[in-house]
């Protein structure tokens, strides 16, 4: 049909007819706002987050231990089994290095996302954070890095409690 | 299958643009009536109402589906949304078959719209709250990094380079250069303007993506004894698949969509496919960016694991090829207004099975395709499965 | 309809104002692992395909469907999320079984009101954003336009409508779900705060958090799992114009025409002797009233005159929301259709307790989306 169709519906505007206010429009700005219950999993991993400890949970059925914790094992649908402490270094999984900002304006510097495979965790199981103290060239798949923490007095109970990972030898 | 079968028998479609004048629920509008148009219905014909669209922040609409109802023919009618984020576009007709399906029905008409130029001042904005509100949205994440981990992760596995990647936006942009309502249709875009293109979050380039756009696309579904009298060339739908992975995806490998192999092994039953290479004639995978097609159409058994870039390369993907892909033009190159763009692909099926796709038709007949979209947190695969005859 | 589905299981957790105890993903799993025990099924092993029910704005995260999956047992499974009324998810569950293509569907509604700070700024959100959204009135003001014009073509009164509140906080107090139970006299609610005429702060449910998980099958699975199938008669569902400009203020057409579509599949032709009790959308006092018209279980203009009466108490001849409704239970945003069938479920099953009603064979469960909509969904059992 498309093959006999000659004009389609749609009209396209250019952005000047916006700036130039050749249309007519309205503005609204959401005020949505939320304070979401931790509960039990999160609110132990937040805990000991400000304790400058990563925790996991581990269940005995599948041999899994996973990060970040949750009550229950999503593959055996069961009550996870035990809390586990896990190191607070790890290794690169799969990384990025970006330019932009969601609006996408550049960034002066790039950030440098990537999941992080927790030590202790079963393989391949990370957390998603950022990386620094390294120059964007020298990041690899595969290449160890550590928590750096903010001092104690300034942890509140966030995944922000980390500022980043950096390499380590 | 031993159920009740369905099939499409109309489909309209809004030109694809960067910021519309038209309203969602214009837009919304405007694709229905086409689409009923298209295979001679009103409203009066119509049972029942299945809205696709994505997230709500786009349009700038709580309960959007709701303000949409009337521009999408459902005033006074059974009116439903489904949603699995990106995967929504093929989905919605998904929710339109089991509808008729069901036998509540005998024609269900399908519309997908979204209005992304609404949320400003990028549309990225809608994305920043898919990310776990407490473990990971304090990082500041935007939907680029997702992508960019992926495609990191799958070129890694298979020692794939950009420019084996990139052919796949040059086929697409190109093939979009014939459909009428493409936004981002370039006959003359090679590998190296790719390459060039600005580096957004690397891996990925301006290049690799596909754009912010406006628009809608509608289908007619119809039970079979209905089908027959509205039609002559009605294209059944021969299997439906669709599968969602943990939302824990950084506990994942991500270079390979186990969701979509899901999906697609489930609609592969269902339509009693057992070689898909051989018996799927026309594929229109998801491309919001480039490797995602080729990522798709491993997970789609189409391709060996790290094979689709070769079988790209080989030409065997293009209009005229083997197993063409994305003859639409994809998101890459037609647009991608989320969940309009999904069902966009489902219509190109439609349309290259009646043989009336004009320019973009692909040759030697094919009688069996398959549309796939993917969403989520790189989560969910949606696959169906249109034929004719039989 | 035959005896085609079955409510095989229910469960639920939560129902109170508040529940910082857990997150949404504990609530919702707490639910769910008591479903599928009641429905004696392994969901990994079992349920082939999960509907869940959810809107953005009310998660205060973008496409929500992403994290539903790992609490609900249906990683890697058919799982689609249906941003509509609970009734509209439990419809889509229901018309895959019919397919004939699933045999056992699971579905999922959540409130976790109490986590929204700005519920009224969301609410109006929801609103048209050219025509109605700059007038930057609370959205409140569109149920007390419709409960003013309700009032005044039907003669029902503000004293009618808090006989309703009365009955319902009552009947609550009888419900150990129900998180606002309390005896409160006519008075009290016409005396409360005056929130947009004529419609006063207690006509209002007030909110609360809670999951619902209800697992559905075919007959011979249902039939092979449980003593107790409860069977779906009938199902409608409807849409009436969003628009403020062009609805109609007075009746309530969704909830007529969806009713009209599942007595139809029913078989049901005079829904107040055929049916034995209901639950139904009380959001608003005045939506129980207006609902019970438009669903035929009184004729228009009488439902207030039936509340006087006492015919829709417990012990009435015919039961409206004994389970206490929305503004006895709280509000669970669009699990408050499903909560409405949980009660219908219950009762029918004989296991509703302290306010069990004697002798019912078949309910009606209605729910309605709330504010700014016009969108509702009606679902028949039988046991």
């Amino acid at each position: 049909m498309t093959a006999k169709i000659k004009e389609f519906p749609g009209v396209g505007l250019r952005e000047s007819d916006f700036t130039e206010r050749k249309v007519l429009f309205t503005e609204w700005k959401p005020d949505a706002r939320y304070a979401w219950d931790a509960g039990v999993a999160i609110g132990r991993y937040l805990a000991e987050l400000k304790e400058g400890r990563i925790i996991g949970v581990r269940c005995h059925h599948c041999r899994r231990t996973v990060v970040p914790p949750r009550i229950f094992c999503e593959w055996c649908f069961r009550p996870m089994d035990e809390w586990v402490y896990l190191e607070d270094h790890g290794v690169v999984n799969t990384f990025s290095i970006c330019y932009v900002q969601w609006d996408m304006e550049r960034l002066e510097e790039p950030l440098i996302p990537a999941v992080i495979e927790i030590a202790g965790a079963s393989k391949g199981v990370g957390i998603l954070h950022l990386l620094g103290e390294v120059d964007p060239r020298e990041v690899k798949i595969g290449m160890k890095v550590k928590a750096v923490w903010k001092p104690a007095a300034e942890r509140i109970g966030a995944i922000t409690d980390i500022r980043y990972f950096k390499p380590i030898n | 299958m031993g159920l009740r079968k369905v099939a499409v028998v109309g489909a309209g479609m809004t030109k694809f643009v960067r910021r519309a004048q038209e309203t969602g629920k214009e837009l919304a509008y405007e694709a229905a009536k086409m689409a009923l148009d298209s295979c001679e219905l009103t409203l009066d014909d119509v049972d029942g109402v299945a809205l696709g669209t994505a997230p709500d922040a786009f349009d700038g609409v709580h309960m959007k589906g709701e303000y949409l109802s009337d521009g999408a023919g459902a005033w006074r009618k059974p009116f439903m949304r489904s949603y699995v984020g990106g995967g929504t576009g093929v989905f919605a007709p998904i929710q339109g078959w089991y509808h008729v399906a069901s036998g509540l029905f005998d024609v269900c008409l399908v519309v997908c719209e979204e209005k992304m130029s609404s949320c400003q001042p990028h549309p990225q904005g809608a994305f920043l709250t898919i990310f776990d509100h407490t473990t990971e949205r304090p990082l500041g994440p935007n939907l680029l990094w997702i992508f960019a981990l992926e495609m990191n992760r799958y070129m890694q596995t298979y020692g794939l380079q950009k420019k084996d990647i990139a052919l796949v936006s040059v086929k697409n942009k190109r093939n979009a250069a014939d459909h009428p309502c493409a936004l981002l249709g370039d006959p003359n875009i090679t590998v190296e303007d790719v390459l060039k293109s600005e580096v957004l979050a690397w891996p990925v380039q301006r290049l690799d993506v596909s754009p912010v756009t406006d628009g809608a696309v509608a289908l007619v579904l119809a039970a079979e004894n209905v089908a027959k009298r509205i039609t002559d060339k009605p294209v059944w739908i021969k299997g439906v698949g669709w599968s969602l992975d943990t939302a824990y995806w950084t506990n994942r490998d991500l270079y390979y969509p186990k969701y979509v192999e899901y999906a697609a092994r489930m609609a592969y039953e269902m339509a009693g496919i057992r070689e898909p290479r051989k018996e799927i004639h026309i594929v229109e995978p998801y491309d919001p960016f480039d490797y995602k097609e080729l990522h798709h159409l491993e997970g789609l058994l189409l391709a060996d694991k790290g094979e689709a870039p070769r079988l790209t390369a080989e030409g065997v993907t293009a209009r005229t090829g083997n197993m063409p892909v994305c003859p639409s033009g994809g998101l890459l190159g037609v647009g991608n207004p989320i969940a309009a763009a999904g069902l966009m692909k489902v219509a190109e099926i439609f349309w290259q099975l009646r043989g009336e796709a004009g320019k973009r038709q692909v040759p030697g007949k094919p009688i069996t395709g398959l549309a796939q979209a993917w969403g989520d947190l790189m989560q969910v695969g949606t696959v169906i499965i249109l034929g004719i005859g039989g | 309809m035959p005896k085609e589905v079955a409510i095989i299981g229910v469960g639920y957790a939560g129902f109170r104002a508040l529940t910082p105890e857990v997150s949404y993903k504990e609530l919702m799993y707490e639910a769910a692992v008591k479903a599928y025990e009641d429905a004696g099924v392994d969901p990994r092993r079992d349920i082939e395909s999960f509907v869940t029910v959810a809107e953005d704005f009310t998660e205060g995260t973008s496409i929500f469907d992403e994290y539903v999956p790992d609490q609900l047992g249906a990683v890697l499974k058919p799982v689609h999320t249906i941003s509509g009324e609970g009734l509209h998810g439990f419809i889509a569950a229901y018309l895959q079984v019919l397919t004939g293509a699933m045999d056992i569907v699971a579905v999922e509604a959540h409130s976790k009101a109490s986590n929204i700070l700005t519920p009224d700024e969301i609410m109006a959100f929801a609103m048209d954003p050219v025509y109605n959204r700059p007038l930057r009135a609370n959205p409140h003001f569109i149920a007390g336009l419709e409960m003013n014009r309700y009032l005044c073509e039907t003669g029902t009164t503000r004293e009618q409508c808090a006989l309703v509140v009365a009955k319902n906080k009552h009947n609550a107090l009888y419900n150990p779900l129900a998180a606002y139970g309390a005896s409160i006299a006519v008075e009290d609610v016409l005396e409360s705060e005056m929130v947009s005429y004529p419609l006063s702060r207690l006509d209002m449910s007030p909110r609360a958090d809670g999951a619902i998980v209800m697992v559905l099958a075919a007959r011979e699975r249902a039939e092979e799992l449980s003593d107790i199938p409860i069977w779906i008669r009938g199902v409608g569902w409807c849409n009436d114009s969003f628009s403020l400009e062009n609805r109609d203020w007075t009746n309530a057409i969704y909830a007529a025409r969806a009713a009209e579509m599942a007595y139809r599949m029913a078989g049901i032709r005079t829904p107040w002797q055929e049916l034995d009790f209901a639950e139904i959308d009380d959001t608003f006092s005045y939506k129980e009233l207006q609902h019970m018209e438009a669903l035929r279980l009184c004729r228009p203009g009488e439902a207030g005159l039936l509340v006087e009466d006492g015919a829709t108490e417990i012990g009435g001849e015919f039961p409206v929301n004994p389970s206490g409704g929305s503004l006895g239970m709280g509000h669970l945003l669009d699990a408050s259709g499903l909560a409405r069938l949980l009660e219908v479920v219950l009762q029918l099953r004989g296991e509703a307790g302290q306010h069990q009603l004697s002798d019912v064979e078949t309910g009606l469960a209605f729910g309605w989306r709330g504010l700014p909509t016009t969108s509702g969904a009606a679902v028949i059992l039988s046991n």
